[in-house]
């Protein structure tokens, strides 16, 4: 099976590119093949110089700390409290004292508000506070990149609000690359610099959200206006109506 | 005709699936263990797991041990009283837990209570997307996750079995002793005079043979758990049900190169 | 912080509780250092040994003195068993030893009888008088065959 098919995307640096589409067009796939979670059957992903498709699993776990990654489920590691998720990295990475880490995690959690949540179980949390915790944990490494995986699904409409502001504005603080998938069109474009469009594993637009909006393709208008019908089809079915009224088919071959 | 060779259609795929899984669960396990000698060392990991399945089976393993002793002195009693031979009974209840009962049964409790609790909570983890992020953090899953939960399988398994060894051979002796009456003197002398190092050794050989198998299985299962509900679901029957039939293999495996 | 530390001290006294187990069996059972050595060793040979084994009891006057240790076969033709007797058993030169078994079919034995020799055997002596298994099956077929001659 083809999740992604003659796909090529630029992201820029040091801006915030938002991956939109459907379910099932791709978008988490190709989230996966940048960071280096799945490597592509053909094709490159280019990082800083590397390409992902080829390079060594020691040269990546390297490359891996330029980046950080807030899963789809926060995907805290449940044995541990806020404040060891966040010190995890640098406990494995770093040689820096546990006083010093103290103080890094209380800054990241001062960044995402979630100072004096220290002591909390990832099973205590909201969903929000989680994705919250999640992307302090990102950031702890001081990454080039952070990639979000679906950052306001399953949120309520203010903590959603809180998370998109919390990608926009540390964006633009920390001089980070942030790269965005999510099917939220107004959360989307509203944090976006650059939009890349998916459609059935095909990238049919990318740029400005502004250029994105004033688009006149009607798949397009029909995803950011959110219509049932259009070129996507409302039905999924692919056989006629009418005769499958008319002439039940088994549904179980015999 | 046509079914028939469907039959062998169907078994030859079988086979090759069942071969594929070995090699892949083979390799994961050998992977793991390849990282064992290498720095960083796993000592906080490794005493969290050895908290959760060794001590976490103690109980079990107390239980089970005592009332086999028990059961195993009264039937004992039933058939040596036949032939007159109440004094062997000693020997008897101490070959049949050290040699064999104490590393089998010691081996399928553990399964039940910590290997099913390995492969979901890897499952989960898996499901929760704990091991990309792991993954994403440039740590190895294999070493943080897997190698740890190995280890503590292997290390904590032969110290529940000869716990359970110790309790066994304590009830038989309160059963046999105490409740029909066997002389305490020839209960423990014939203990003492029957049992050897050879069948000491071979009763530590299978605890530490099952620990490996139960740690390779049920965390290999896990990790390669189908990202779902059912496949978690899935993943911990079969790693118990492969994990009590491989260990059932090897004790006839280990046994007959021991007898 | 706290909660490692009390998970380590568990850990600790759960593997303490566990190598003590192992060690308990050894000593106890394994005769692992130096509890095995508590005997001397005297040698008996028989024409018929009757299968007894190693471990098996050597008794005298019913009472357990001392385990077979080895049971050899010397030139192809007689048996030779190691006694290990416990110290502080003292056995005349001119002792018996006996292979007996325990009920009709029980398990076989060394049954030792003293003599009345002021001396001792010493260590790796040798028994001079032996008298081997009864074979039962011996003893039935020679009952029948002298009651048939009668």
């Amino acid at each position: 099976m083809i999740a992604l098919n003659g796909v090529s995307i630029a992201i820029p640096e040091q801006a915030t590119t938002v991956i939109m589409g459907g379910s099932g067009s791709g978008k988490t796939t190709l989230l996966r093949l940048i960071s280096g979670l799945d490597r592509p059957n053909s094709g490159c992903v280019w990082f800083d110089g590397s390409n992902l498709a080829e390079i060594s699993r020691r040269q990546l776990f390297t490359l891996r700390m330029k980046m950080g990654m807030v899963f789809q489920y926060s995907a805290l590691l449940n044995s541990l409290n806020v404040e060891e998720n966040i010190a995890f990295p640098l406990h494995e990475h770093s040689k820096l004292t546990d006083s010093v880490i103290h103080t890094i995690v209380t800054m990241k959690l001062e960044q995402v508000g979630l100072r004096g949540f220290e002591q909390l179980m990832p099973s205590e949390l909201s969903g929000g506070m989680a994705k919250r915790a999640a992307f302090a944990r990102a950031l702890a490494m001081d990454p080039k990149v952070v990639f979000f995986d679906e950052p306001t699904s399953g949120l309520d409409p203010i903590s959603a609000g809180v998370i998109t502001t919390l990608i926009q504005s540390l964006t633009e603080l920390t001089r980070m690359t942030s790269v965005v998938v999510t099917h939220d069109v107004h959360a989307g474009l509203s944090i976006a610099d650059h939009v890349i469009l998916m459609w059935q594993g095909e990238v049919i637009a990318a740029g400005s959200p502004d250029s994105i909006r004033g688009s006149d393709d009607a798949r397009i208008q029909q995803f950011i206006e959110g219509r049932a019908d259009g070129p996507i089809p409302f039905s999924r079915s692919n056989t006629n109506y009418l005769d499958d009224l008319l002439n039940p088919r088994p549904t179980v071959a015999a | 005709m046509n079914g028939v060779l469907n039959l062998f259609g169907f078994m030859g795929r079988g086979l090759l699936r069942t071969t594929e899984r070995i090699g892949d669960g083979t390799m994961l396990c050998s992977r793991a263990i390849g990282h064992l000698f290498t720095p960083p060392w796993l000592g906080r990991q490794l005493v969290i797991q050895l908290y959760a399945i060794g001590f976490g089976s103690l109980i079990i393993i107390a239980i089970t041990g005592a009332f086999t002793g028990m059961v195993l002195a009264l039937q004992g009693y039933y058939t040596l009283a036949k032939f007159g031979s109440e004094s062997l009974l000693g020997s008897a209840v101490a070959l049949s837990i050290i040699r064999e009962l104490g590393p089998v049964l010691g081996a399928l409790m553990m399964t039940g209570r910590a290997g099913s609790s390995i492969t979901a909570e890897i499952g989960i983890m898996r499901v929760t997307e704990q091991l990309d992020a792991l993954e994403m953090m440039a740590v190895n899953p294999v070493r943080q996750v897997i190698l740890p939960r190995i280890i503590a399988t292997l290390i904590a398994l032969p110290l529940l079995i000869a716990i359970f060894d110790v309790v066994g051979l304590g009830a038989g002796y309160l059963v046999g002793v105490n409740l029909l009456g066997v002389n305490a003197g020839a209960y423990i002398g014939e203990t003492i005079a029957k049992v050897t190092m050879h069948d000491l050794l071979t009763g530590w050989v299978k605890s530490a043979v099952f620990g490996l198998l139960i740690g390779c299985i049920c965390t290999f299962l896990g990790y390669r758990a189908v990202p779902t509900t059912e496949g978690v679901a899935q993943a911990t029957t079969r790693a118990v049900v492969t994990a009590s039939v491989s260990i059932l293999i090897a004790d006839y495996i280990i046994t007959s190169f021991f007898l | 912080m706290q909660h490692y530390r009390r998970t380590e001290i568990i850990v600790g006294a759960f593997m303490l509780t566990g190598i003590l187990a192992i060690g308990l069996l050894a000593l106890q059972l394994g005769k692992v250092g130096g509890l095995g050595e508590k005997g001397y060793e005297i040698t008996a040979t028989f024409g018929d040994a009757g299968g007894v084994r190693n471990g098996g009891d050597v008794m005298l006057a019913g009472v357990v003195i001392g385990r077979i240790k080895r049971v050899t076969l010397v030139k192809s033709l007689k048996a030779k068993l190691t006694l290990e007797i416990n110290n502080g058993i003292q056995l005349t030169t001119d002792a018996i030893a006996s292979i007996r078994t325990k009920g009709i079919i029980g398990e076989r034995y060394v049954r030792v009888s003293q003599g009345a020799d002021e001396q001792f055997l010493q260590p790796g002596d040798e028994f001079d008088d032996t008298e081997s298994a009864i074979n039962i099956e011996d003893l039935i077929s020679k009952y029948i065959f002298s009651s048939g001659s009668n």
